[in-house]
C-alpha cells in the first residue's frame, strides 16, 4: 500500500556524519589537483633532463650548501611544528596550538625570505635557457604555494587567537595542516631533484 | 509562557536580480550554467558560420586569413571550454544533488564561485577581438606557433582565460565529488546511484587529475611568451613536442570529460522512455570507470604523426578503450530492445546520439590504427570525427537533457511539436555538415585552411555549409521554443515523463533545499519503487524467491 510506504523526512536526510569531514575531503581533493599541477612541471623537467647530454648545463650547477640545505631543514621543521599544533588542538590545548602555529608561520616566512635571497645570488635567471626557466618556474611556483599556505596559517592563527577552535571543532586547522605538509613534501622532492639528482 | 511570533525568514525578500546574482542554490546556479552555455554556444556557432561561409566558395577572400585563424581557434575554444564543459557541469549541478536526495552541493559558495568564473573568463577570452586580434593558434595552441614570435596578445588572453576556466572546473569537480561521497540520502549506496551521477563522479575525477596538468602547460607557455622562458620554443633550446605531450595529457581525458556526462544523460533518458531499467547497470558503471582509467593512457594518439611517441602502446591502448565504449553501446541498445518506446523529443535526441556517436566512434577506431592515421592526420577526416563525437555525441545528449530536465528546471513543458521539428532539422543538418568532411579528408583537404583551389572539394564544402546553416536554423527555432515556453504559465507536473529518479519526486521546480519528503531508496530507481509498491520483494523469508524480471 502506498500509504504505508516508508518515507524519510527532509530533516533526517543527507549530511552523513560518519567518515571524513566534508571540508577536509575537499582539501584532500584540492591537494590531489595540486599534485597534478606539480607533476606537469616535474614532467617537463625530466623530459629535458632525459634529452640533455650534460645536466645541469655548464654554468648552472647550483650548490645545495649551505643556504638551500638550511632552508630545507627550516621547512621540514615547520612541518613538525604544524603537526604539533594539530595534535595540540585535537587534545583541546588552544594555547599550545597558537604557539605552534605562530612558530610554523615564522619558519615559513623565513623560508620564503631565504629563497628570495638565494634567487638574488644565483648567476642565472629565468631567461637563461631551459634550465633557468625550469629552476625558477618550479621553485617559484613552490614558493607561491608556501605563501598560500602561510596565509592559511595566518588565518587559522588569528582565528585560534580569538578562540574559535576547540577539541571538537577545528577542521580549518586540520585542512591547513594537510596543505602545509603538502608544500613541504613538494619541496623535498624539488630539493632532491634540483640539487642532488643529476 | 507567552508565545512570540517570529517573522518567517522567507518573507524577507530582495529583488529577483539580486537573488540570482547572489544565490548559492545549486538549482539556480545550474540554470545559470545552462543559460550561459547556450549563450556561448550561439557565439561559437556564429564563428562556425563564418568558417563555413568562407569555405563554401574556393579561393574565397571574404574573410582575411588572419581573421579566419581567429575564427576556428575561438570556435573550438568556445565550444569546448564555454559550451560543452559548463553545460554538462550545469546539468550535474542541477540534477545530481536532486538525484542523490541532497539539499544542496557540499560547498554552495564555492559552487557560486565556480559558475561566476565562467562569464569572467569568457569575457577575457573574447576581449582579444578588441585588443588587436583574438587567439589564432588553434584550440590546441601548438608551439612554436603559440609563442610570442608568432602570436599576439590574444594568445595571452587565451592562456589566462583557460587558467581561470580550469580553476572553475577543478573547484566544481571537487564540489561534485564531495557532494556524491558525503551527501547521499539514506539508502543511496554507491551501486544505487543513478547512472548520470556515476558518470559525473568519474568525470570529476578526470577533471581533478587532468586540468591541473593543462594549467602547468599554460603557465610554462605564459612564461615563455612574457618572461623570456624557453620551454617550448626549439629556437631557444626548448621542446615543441613537450607542449603536445602536456596538452594532450589533459586533452585526451578532456574528451571523456565532455562525453561521459553525455553518456549519463543518455542512460537516464533511454530507460525512462523505454519503460525498462538500464540494461547491465553494474557493467555500465565498470565501463565508465575503465574509460576514466584508460583515458589517461591514450593521449599520444593525437601525436602519432610527430614520430616522437611509442606507437604500439598508444595504438593498442586506443583500441582497448573502444571496448568499454562498445559495452555502453550494447547497454543502450539492449535497454531499448523490446521496450515500450515513447518517442518524445528527448528520446529522439537520445536515439540520434546513438547513431551519430556510433559513426564518430568508428571514425576513432580507424584513426587508432597508425598507418591509417598517418594518412588522415590533420585532414578534414579528423574534423569530421571530432564533430561526430562532440556534436553528434555531447551536443545531441545536451539537447536530450535539455528537453528532459527543462520542465523540472522552470516548471514549464517545451513544445513537443516544435521539438520534433528541431530534432529533424538538427539531425539532418548534423549529417549534412559533418559526413562530407569524411570524404574531404580522404580527398586530402587539410584542416584549418582558409581557401582552396576549385576541385572536387568544392561541392562537398557546399553541402557542409548548407548543413551548418540548417543547424543554425534549428537552434533559432529551439531558442524560440524555450522563449515561448518561459512566457507561458507554469504547467509542468512533478513527474511528466513517468521517470525513475529522485529529482522527479519533488515539485517542478523544486522548493529551496529540494525535498519535503524523501522516498526510501532501495534501488537506483527510487521513484519507480515508490510508484510500484506492488513490485517490492518481501524483505524476510520470501526474499529467497528469485524474481526472473530483476536484473540485479
Amino acid at each position: 500500500m502506498a500509504a504505508t510506504t516508508p518515507q524519510v523526512t527532509a530533516a533526517a536526510h543527507g549530511h552523513a556524519q560518519k567518515g571524513m569531514d566534508t571540508a577536509l575531503m575537499g582539501m584532500m581533493l584540492f591537494i590531489a589537483s595540486e599534485i597534478m599541477f606539480f607533476a606537469g612541471l616535474f614532467g617537463a623537467y625530466f623530459t629535458f633532463r632525459g634529452q640533455a647530454q650534460v645536466w645541469p648545463p655548464q654554468g648552472f650547477e647550483v650548490d645545495p650548501f649551505p643556504l638551500p640545505a638550511i632552508l630545507t631543514v627550516i621547512l621540514v621543521a615547520s612541518s613538525f611544528t604544524m603537526q604539533y599544533a594539530t595534535i595540540a588542538i585535537r587534545r583541546g590545548d588552544r594555547t599550545a596550538m597558537n604557539r605552534a602555529l605562530a612558530v610554523t608561520l615564522l619558519l615559513g616566512l623565513i623560508f620564503l625570505a631565504g629563497q628570495l635571497y638565494d634567487y638574488s645570488n644565483l648567476p642565472f635567471s629565468i631567461r637563461s635557457g631551459v634550465y633557468g626557466s625550469l629552476f625558477f618556474t618550479m621553485t617559484g611556483f613552490h614558493g607561491a604555494h608556501v605563501l598560500g599556505g602561510a596565509i592559511g596559517i595566518f588565518v587559522v592563527l588569528s582565528r585560534g587567537v580569538s578562540g574559535q577552535f576547540s577539541k571538537e571543532h577545528h577542521v580549518a586547522v586540520e585542512a591547513v595542516h594537510w596543505y602545509w605538509h603538502f608544500v613541504d613534501v613538494v619541496w623535498i622532492a624539488l630539493f632532491f631533484t634540483l640539487y642532488f639528482l643529476r | 509562557m507567552a508565545t512570540t511570533v517570529l517573522p518567517r525568514a522567507t518573507t524577507y525578500s530582495r529583488s529577483r536580480a539580486y537573488e540570482w546574482l547572489t544565490t548559492t542554490d545549486h538549482k539556480k546556479i545550474g540554470i545559470m550554467y545552462v543559460a550561459s552555455s547556450y549563450f556561448f554556444m550561439c557565439l561559437g556557432g556564429l564563428l562556425a558560420l563564418g568558417i563555413r561561409t568562407q569555405l563554401a566558395v574556393p579561393n574565397d577572400t571574404l574573410i582575411p586569413n588572419a581573421l579566419y585563424n581567429q575564427l576556428f581557434t575561438m570556435h573550438g575554444t568556445t565550444m569546448i571550454f564555454f559550451f560543452v564543459m559548463p553545460m554538462l557541469a550545469g546539468f550535474a549541478n542541477y540534477a545530481m544533488p536532486l538525484m542523490i536526495g541532497a539539499a544542496d552541493m557540499a560547498f554552495p559558495r564555492i559552487n557560486a564561485l565556480s559558475f561566476w568564473i565562467i562569464p569572467v573568463s569568457g569575457l577575457l577570452l573574447f576581449s582579444g577581438f578588441a585588443f588587436g586580434g583574438a587567439a589564432s593558434a588553434g584550440w590546441t595552441s601548438y608551439s612554436p606557433l603559440a609563442e610570442a614570435k608568432y602570436s599576439g596578445i590574444g594568445q595571452d588572453l587565451w592562456i589566462l582565460a583557460l587558467l581561470l576556466n580550469g580553476m572553475s572546473s577543478i573547484l566544481g569537480a571537487i564540489n561534485m565529488l564531495v557532494t556524491i561521497f558525503k551527501l547521499r540520502a539514506p539508502g543511496m549506496t554507491m551501486l544505487r546511484l543513478p547512472i548520470f551521477v556515476w558518470t559525473v563522479l568519474v568525470t570529476a575525477v578526470l577533471l581533478v587529475f587532468a586540468v591541473p596538468v593543462l594549467a602547468s602547460g599554460l603557465v610554462m607557455l605564459f612564461i615563455d611568451r612574457n618572461y623570456g622562458g624557453s620551454f617550448f620554443d626549439p629556437a631557444a633550446g626548448g621542446d615543441a613536442i613537450l607542449w603536445q605531450n602536456v596538452f594532450w595529457f589533459f586533452g585526451h581525458p578532456e574528451v571523456y570529460i565532455m562525453i561521459l556526462p553525455a553518456f549519463g544523460i543518455i542512460s537516464e533518458v533511454l530507460p525512462v522512455f523505454s519503460r525498462k531499467p538500464l540494461f547491465g547497470y553494474k557493467a555500465f558503471v565498470l565501463a565508465t570507470v575503465s574509460i576514466g582509467v584508460l583515458g589517461f593512457g591514450v593521449w599520444a594518439h593525437h601525436m602519432f604523426a610527430t614520430g616522437a611517441v611509442y606507437l604500439p602502446f598508444f595504438s593498442a591502448a586506443t583500441f582497448l578503450i573502444s571496448v568499454p565504449t562498445g559495452v555502453k553501446m550494447f547497454n543502450w541498445v539492449a535497454t531499448m530492445w523490446r521496450g515500450k518506446l515513447r518517442f518524445t523529443t528527448s528520446m529522439l535526441f537520445a536515439v540520434g546520439f546513438l547513431i551519430s556517436f556510433l559513426i564518430g566512434g568508428l571514425d576513432g577506431a580507424f584513426a587508432a590504427s597508425t598507418p591509417v592515421d598517418f594518412d588522415i592526420t590533420d585532414t578534414y577526416w579528423v574534423v569530421s570525427h571530432l564533430h561526430y563525437v562532440l556534436f553528434g555525441g555531447s551536443a545531441m545528449a545536451i539537447m536530450a537533457g535539455t528537453y528532459y530536465w527543462f520542465p523540472k528546471m522552470v516548471g514549464r513543458m517545451l513544445d513537443e511539436r516544435l521539438g520534433k521539428v528541431h530534432f529533424t532539422l538538427m539531425f539532418v543538418g548534423l549529417q549534412l555538415t559533418f559526413f562530407p568532411m569524411h570524404l574531404l579528408g580522404l580527398a586530402g583537404m587539410p584542416r584549418r585552411i582558409a581557401e582552396y583551389a576549385p576541385t572536387v572539394w568544392q561541392p562537398l564544402n557546399v553541402v557542409a555549409t548548407i548543413g551548418a546553416f540548417t543547424i543554425a536554423a534549428s537552434m533559432l527555432q529551439f531558442l524560440w521554443n524555450m522563449f515561448t515556453a518561459l512566457r507561458r504559465p507554469a504547467d509542468a507536473p512533478d513527474d511528466p515523463w513517468d521517470a525513475n529518479t529522485l529529482e522527479w519526486a519533488t515539485s517542478s521546480p523544486p522548493p529551496p533545499y529540494n525535498f519535503e519528503r524523501l522516498p526510501e531508496v532501495r534501488s537506483e530507481r527510487p521513484l519507480f519503487d515508490l510508484k510500484h509498491p506492488e513490485l517490492r520483494k518481501p524483505a524476510t523469508a520470501a526474499a529467497v524467491v528469485v524474481s526472473p524480471g530483476s536484473g540485479h
